[in-house]
């Protein structure tokens, strides 16, 4: 074959190297003998900022699309990269998911609070229905309720289980209570506040307490949890990071031949470096999304089994998923950790690959 | 072009690779450096493409010294020197036409740019059927070849070769070297490392020599 052209036919620009300059060692023989008049140069010093950027772009896409490419042609390593990368991420983001459901839960019983006013033991049927009508004039109550110290005693009687040694008393020792329910328009927390504090004051009432305490509680809980994620999720990101990293370390090492010729033809360490922040950048994004179906399959596997529990109490509770937000979040966090881990170890390792 | 100005290498453990060396290589010039195995071909032209740096002595390339070059400036200097390798060096997971297109990726072309250019540079190394084929499946005359074309793509205005025929028969070494010629006719300034003094002898151009680290002889037809 390689025989079969003349020696001719081999060097066509040996004929008009003449008319084309010593500038052109290896141009277009066929169009140099087509354009009558000398060609200028198109070398690089040429181009023009608009082709060069559009080249710059042309290589940018090239580069994205050749790191995906990389991917797929190793699909085992690759899959089973991105699937780790995808269950890191899909822990933090599926915990904050349940965080944000117990939050939305939770939202309403700020509302139910209710004061409990335990009444003066020496006070007189006149007193209480005067003190009952007082507060039903309140604005702020909704509702008063009265628990008898007898209806008391046979509650706790009922559910504390000292069912016999309550027997045993001479005499009730448990005070009658008032329970209000404040009005919606008066259910904000500093609201409440104020009338409990109104409500200690009066000369009847012995003692009043306000049943929020356990709702405080869970908030104080929620917000531990909150920042067990946050842990979480900052120690899952190194390990992303790590993941990435030690990825493309490996890549940098198998291509270490390419990386080699490339400087040697004169390419910056920006173009050397590019597909492999790419190929960081591809692993995170499709972590992402893996993380993204891992919680999502999660949610509508527990969505059933919720439903029906949030009917058992009555409640039309449904399970909230990924916002919209959130998983542009989840998304950008991916691309952001591949392409920081990608470029961690494209700084260490490429400066070490030098021709020789 | 290219000039030598007491040049010295040292490797690190005392052993001189190369001492001394002066040479002047002109514009358009054709030159063969030659020299035993070991005598400092590889080291100068590693010299040349800034893969190595001299111990002393100056290098001056289109007149400018290679002293001030940085780390950062290197890729562009490479730009300007098409070289060419004994085992070629190719990409083996490329075409053809993408290994020999990679210098004007490298330097920002354009993608019609580009195939424009990497067809004329098929065409004048007579490969430009195989554009298409992978490195593995041609021969070594062939490989040798791409990796021309690969040189000469960007149009460098200075070419070198490490022992481009080192790995080839006679009739294919000899078409190689008449192949640098067609360059340096069109004005690429020429350096070729290479043992074959037979050969080299034959076609008639200047020939540097090198012996343990030192300029022995230098055929220099102007300065004779």
């Amino acid at each position: 074959m390689r025989r079969a052209r003349g020696e001719g036919d081999l060097f066509p620009a040996g004929t008009d190297a003449g008319d084309d300059a010593g500038a052109d060692p290896a141009g277009d023989p066929a169009r140099a003998r087509a354009e009558t008049a000398p060609r200028p140069r198109t070398g690089l010093r040429r181009l023009g900022l608009l082709r060069r950027c559009k080249a710059y772009g042309e290589h940018h896409l090239q580069s994205l699309l050749d790191s995906l490419g990389r991917l797929t042609r190793n699909p085992v390593a690759g899959v089973m990269t991105i699937a780790v990368i995808g269950i890191a991420l899909a822990l933090p983001a599926g915990l904050h998911v349940v965080l944000k459901n117990v939050q939305a839960l939770s939202a309403g019983w700020e509302n139910a609070a209710q004061i409990s006013l335990f009444l003066r033991k020496d006070l007189r049927e006149e007193r209480l229905r005067k003190l009952v009508s007082e507060l039903k004039a309140m604005p702020e109550v909704a509702v008063v309720s009265y628990v008898s110290p007898d209806e008391a005693l046979a509650e706790f009687q009922r559910l504390s289980g000292f069912g016999d040694a309550v027997n045993a008393l001479q005499q009730n020792p448990l005070p009658g209570v008032l329970i209000v329910q404040p009005a919606l328009a008066a259910s904000a927390p500093a609201a409440v506040e104020g009338l409990l504090e109104r409500l200690r004051g009066h000369p009847d009432v012995e003692l009043a307490q306000l049943d929020m305490e356990w709702v405080k509680r869970l908030y104080a809980m929620m917000e531990i949890a909150r920042r067990g994620v946050a842990v979480l999720a900052s120690v899952l990101a190194l390990a992303v990071l790590l993941i990435v990293g030690n990825t493309i370390r490996l890549a940098i090492q198998n291509r270490r031949d390419e990386i080699e010729v490339q400087k040697l033809i004169g390419a910056t360490d920006a173009f050397i470096r590019r597909p492999f922040l790419y190929s960081g950048f591809w692993h995170g994004l499709l972590g992402a999304v893996i993380a993204w179906l891992l919680v999502n399959v999660s949610l509508w596997a527990l969505s059933a089994p919720v439903a029906r529990l949030s009917s058992l109490y009555d409640s039309r509770f449904e399970l909230g998923g990924l916002g919209w937000g959130t998983t542009l979040y989840l998304m950008l966090f991916g691309i952001l950790l591949g392409f920081i881990g990608a470029w961690l170890a494209v700084d260490r390792h490429l400066r070490t690959i030098e021709p020789s | 072009m290219l000039q030598f100005i007491n040049v010295g290498k040292r490797y690190p453990g005392g052993q001189d690779a190369l001492s001394g060396v002066n040479f002047h290589l002109r514009v358009q010039e054709m030159a063969f450096l030659t020299g035993h195995s070991g005598a400092g071909k590889s080291t100068l032209l590693k010299l040349i493409a800034l893969i190595e740096r001299p111990s002393y002595g100056q290098i001056l390339f289109n007149g400018s010294s290679y002293a001030g070059v940085g780390r950062r400036r290197i890729p562009y200097l490479r730009r300007e020197i098409g070289i060419i390798f004994q085992n070629f060096k190719l990409l083996y997971d490329r075409t053809v036409f993408d290994n020999v297109a990679l210098p004007l990726v490298i330097a920002g072309h354009e993608h019609r740019e580009i195939q424009r250019r990497v067809r004329a540079a098929l065409d004048k190394v007579g490969l430009l059927d195989k554009e298409k084929r992978y490195p593995i499946m041609l021969s070594g005359g062939e490989q040798q070849r791409v990796g021309i074309a690969r040189a000469v793509v960007n149009k460098p205005p200075l070419l070198l070769a490490d022992e481009p025929t080192g790995n080839l028969d006679p009739q294919l070494s000899e078409e190689i070297m008449h192949l640098f010629e067609e360059f340096n006719r069109v004005g690429v300034t020429v350096l070729i490392a290479s043992h074959n003094l037979d050969l080299i002898s034959r076609m008639g151009y200047r020939i540097l020599t090198l012996e343990n680290g030192r300029m022995r002889a230098d055929s220099d037809p102007v300065a004779a």
